[in-house]
């Protein structure tokens, strides 16, 4: 168990050297540091010393891999490759281009993005597998006809009808929740109501149509059949036997997203005024932060990586055959 | 105004591949045609009253974004120096001649649907010189009213002359339609009637067809009446009518849709099927490769991509003439942005489908003939995993439609100059703070949004049925990635 995986972190590794030579490739060979400073300046009228001065005090003007003018070991260091990629590897993702410590930040915007993405989250997984088992039970009827019918007119609705709609509804006209903010402790509930409920319906079509299908697959299996001709009740083979033996592709879906969790949604941040990691996402996209993007490029990914391997551990946990090889 | 028949064709590159695409297809249904697997399938979905319905009404958005492909730009009144015709900057598509009385008959800003005064008062200076407040007439909506309080009735009339127009089209539109049939199927015209009715026949389903287009058209009837004379959907803040927004931005969501899958397919399939055939230290670099790319959040790499491309066209002004072809680079870049952030889960559903395939009776025969790996793949792979690739290209196209809205709103999706769902959406937020609120701008992106996006999932749906009963491919296309609207789980791959 602990030899697998130590095997799946071994092999988290090159994919993590893979994304970071990606993301430098990028953002400093495809477009130089030269481009960059160009647009953040203004294209035209803009003079080469401005552009130096740049590049100077956000460390853009060295060398990309080899510094021929250092000595010894700075030789290596002391390059955009080494200050700006490889120092992602122990988490310090320096500095924004405005100057701001990009670590800090996150660390501060970490809290929110979670307040939201995680109620969500719970709710969200209990609501579509309880809605999925509902339509599974009344399956062939009406009812779940109706249900599926429903289901795929809701996940044909763009998750920006639901905000705008459910922030109209429910904040200008019925004045139930504050229609966007955040404020910390226990002040912030109020302001969760909203973006959570919101959250959790946006996702009920595509989701529960999903568990659905998993369920339906597991129904015709030999061992639903023995359940049932043990005399078990339909509700019996469905929570205790269908449920258990769906975990699997259930878990595959989901264990991996948990750690992602963190990083919150851009949509739901930005329309609700959540300071969490999604509005700092938008807020540097839209001010062409590379420096920012890049960090959550590389936070994305480990955090995806750590996703892959809990599913992996997941997977022991609710399956006993599971042995790992 | 147009001059007489004197215009610049231009080929934008969407354009380019959206032609492409259309041979591409064709040359697939010729294809399907010849391969009697697919052309059962084919039959099952024509003969799926869902699949039918769905697919006239993705017909019909096909058929709006064809001709809003095909650009040109007209010449000025005046010719230019040395006698040569001088263009306009404007670049104009077929459908923009069309609904030419849409486009030109601008007002000064917001109005409300079928409403005849502007949204905002103004100050007006009456004949006798005395300045009131109030809501000034419309330039076109309503024009032709004496007095404005004449409007509902005025509307009423029209609505109901114009669903006559629309019910009288769809009867002469069944009646040469079942004609034609029964005409093939040397029947008499009641008998045909009849079998359509009952469903029996062909295994077509055009009943499905016959009732969607009818719909259609008697919807069409009194939206074409009443824009002889009002504003259907309202104006904008610059007072274009959202009615011509609307129809605009099928275009560009339809090139998001299927040209990213154009660009995606050629990675997925090569190397999904190299790597499942070879294994070995083939399948190691493209599986490593796939999961990196997978690694990254798919939000977060295509915003990296299109700030790139920002940088890339900021830099580099006079790259392009117009602006129609700047935002069509964009547009361009955007599709192949999104189409190599997700390549990686049909490549993954290839690869397996290769891996097994490959252990095949038949495939290890022909090996053992001597066949080239390079025909193995062409003959004896590839035919077997079309329907793969067919379901999940239906599939993912109803994702990138949602995910193109999503990507204009953040800021990284289309240019802000080009009509589409995203940027209409993104115009409504503002709009919705207003008191009294400007609703109609999001109410038309929602309407016509939910109707191509439904349409495509159902049609997919079907496709799916008809292909693969054990629907072995999920639902792929778009994944918002970690950095994703919560609850949107269904999207990921």
């Amino acid at each position: 168990m602990i030899a697998y995986l130590l095997r799946r972190l071994l092999y988290a590794i090159p994919i993590l050297i893979g994304v970071n030579l990606l993301t430098f490739a990028l953002f400093f060979m495809v477009n130089t540091p030269d481009d960059m400073a160009r647009m953040q300046l203004g294209v035209k009228r803009v003079t080469p010393e401005a552009i130096e001065d740049w590049k100077r005090e956000r460390g853009y003007d060295r060398p990309l891999f080899v510094n021929a003018s250092a000595e010894g070991g700075a030789r290596f260091t002391d390059t955009i490759f080494f200050d700006k990629s490889v120092r992602l590897f122990a988490f310090d993702f320096g500095f924004s281009d405005d100057g701001r410590d990009i670590g800090r930040e996150i660390r501060e915007r970490m809290g929110p993005s979670l307040a939201i993405a995680l109620p969500v989250f719970v709710l969200g997984l209990f609501a579509y597998v309880c809605a999925a088992l509902l339509l599974v039970f009344f399956r062939q009827t009406p009812l779940d006809l109706a249900g599926v019918i429903a289901c795929v007119v809701l996940m044909s609705v763009s998750a920006m009808f639901y905000i705008i709609g459910g922030q109209y509804l429910v904040s200008k006209a019925w004045r139930l929740a504050p229609i966007s903010g955040f404020a910390d402790g226990v002040a912030m509930v109020p302001f969760l109501l909203l973006p959570v409920v919101i959250g959790v319906v946006a996702g009920i079509g595509s989701s529960t149509r999903w568990y659905r299908t998993i369920f339906l697959d597991e129904m015709g299996r030999e061992y639903v059949r023995t359940a049932r001709a043990k005399g078990l009740s339909e509700m019996r083979v469905l929570s205790g036997h269908v449920l258990r033996n769906a975990m699997i592709p259930i878990l595959t879906g989901v264990v991996v997203v948990i750690p992602s969790l963190f990083l919150g949604s851009l949509l739901f941040e930005s329309f609700f005024g959540i300071p969490g990691l999604g509005s700092y996402t938008i807020d540097a996209i839209n001010a062409q932060d590379f420096a920012v993007v890049r960090a959550m490029v590389f936070l994305g990914s480990v955090l995806y990586i750590v996703g892959l391997v809990l599913t992996d551990l997941s997977y022991a946990w609710v399956d006993p055959r599971v042995r790992f090889a | 105004m147009i001059g007489q028949g004197s215009f610049l064709p231009v080929l934008l590159w969407t354009d380019a591949l959206v032609f492409l695409l259309v041979a591409v297809l064709c040359a697939f249904a010729w294809s399907c045609w010849r391969n009697e697997n697919l052309r059962r399938g084919w039959r099952r979905v024509a003969g799926n009253s869902i699949g039918m319905g769905s697919a006239v009404v993705l017909a019909l958005f096909v058929g709006i974004g064809l001709l809003d492909s095909l650009h040109f730009r007209p010449a000025l009144e005046k010719p230019g120096e040395g006698g040569k015709a001088a263009y306009s900057v404007d670049v104009l598509s077929v459908l923009d001649l069309l609904v030419a009385p849409l486009r030109e008959r601008r007002e000064k800003t917001y109005s409300a649907p079928l409403a005849a005064v502007s949204f905002q008062k103004e100050t007006i200076e009456r004949p006798d010189g005395a300045q009131v407040r109030e809501f000034p007439r419309l330039r076109h909506g309503g024009a032709h009213l004496a007095d404005p309080a004449d409007r509902a009735a005025d509307v009423a009339l029209r609505a109901v002359a114009g669903l006559l127009a629309g019910v009288l089209a769809a009867g002469a539109f069944c009646t040469l339609w079942i004609a034609a049939i029964a005409r093939r199927r040397r029947a008499a015209f009641r008998a045909t009637l009849v079998d359509i009715r009952r469903g029996v026949g062909d295994g077509v389903n055009w009943r499905a067809l016959l009732v969607t287009a009818s719909v259609l058209l008697v919807l069409a009837g009194p939206v074409v009446v009443l824009s002889a004379h009002y504003h259907v959907l309202g104006t904008s803040k610059i007072g274009q009518s959202v009615l011509y927004l609307s129809l605009k931005s099928i275009r560009t969501s339809l090139v998001i849709g299927t040209l990213t899958t154009l660009v995606l397919m050629p990675f997925a399939v090569l190397l999904g099927i190299a790597a499942g055939y070879f294994k070995g230290w083939v399948d190691d670099l493209i599986q490593y490769v796939y999961t990196t790319i997978e690694s990254i959040p798919s939000v977060l790499l295509i915003a990296a991509g299109v700030l790139l491309i920002q940088v890339y066209m900021e830099t580099r002004p006079g790259l392009f003439e117009t602006s129609a072809q700047r935002a069509d680079f964009r547009l361009l870049m955007l599709c192949v942005i999104l189409g190599l952030a997700n390549w990686t889960g049909l490549c993954r559903l290839l690869r397996g489908e290769a891996l097994k395939l490959r252990e095949l009776e038949y495939v290890q025969a022909a090996h053992a003939f001597g066949v080239s790996h390079w025909r193995i793949i062409v003959r004896h792979l590839a035919p077997n995993m079309l329907h793969i690739v067919l379901i999940s290209a239906v599939m993912g196209f109803s994702g990138l439609v949602l995910a193109e809205a999503v990507l204009s709103y953040v800021g990284v999706g289309v240019d802000p100059s080009m009509i589409s769902f995203g940027t209409m959406i993104n115009d409504a937020r503002l709009e919705m703070a207003r008191e009294p609120m400007v609703w109609w701008s999001l109410a038309s992106a929602f309407a016509f949004m939910l109707a191509l996006v439904l349409a495509a999932n159902l049609f997919a749906d079907a496709v799916r049925d008809a292909f693969d009963p054990r629907s072995t491919v999920r639902r792929a296309g778009f994944r918002i990635g970690p950095v994703r609207g919560p609850g949107r789980a269904g999207e990921r791959a």
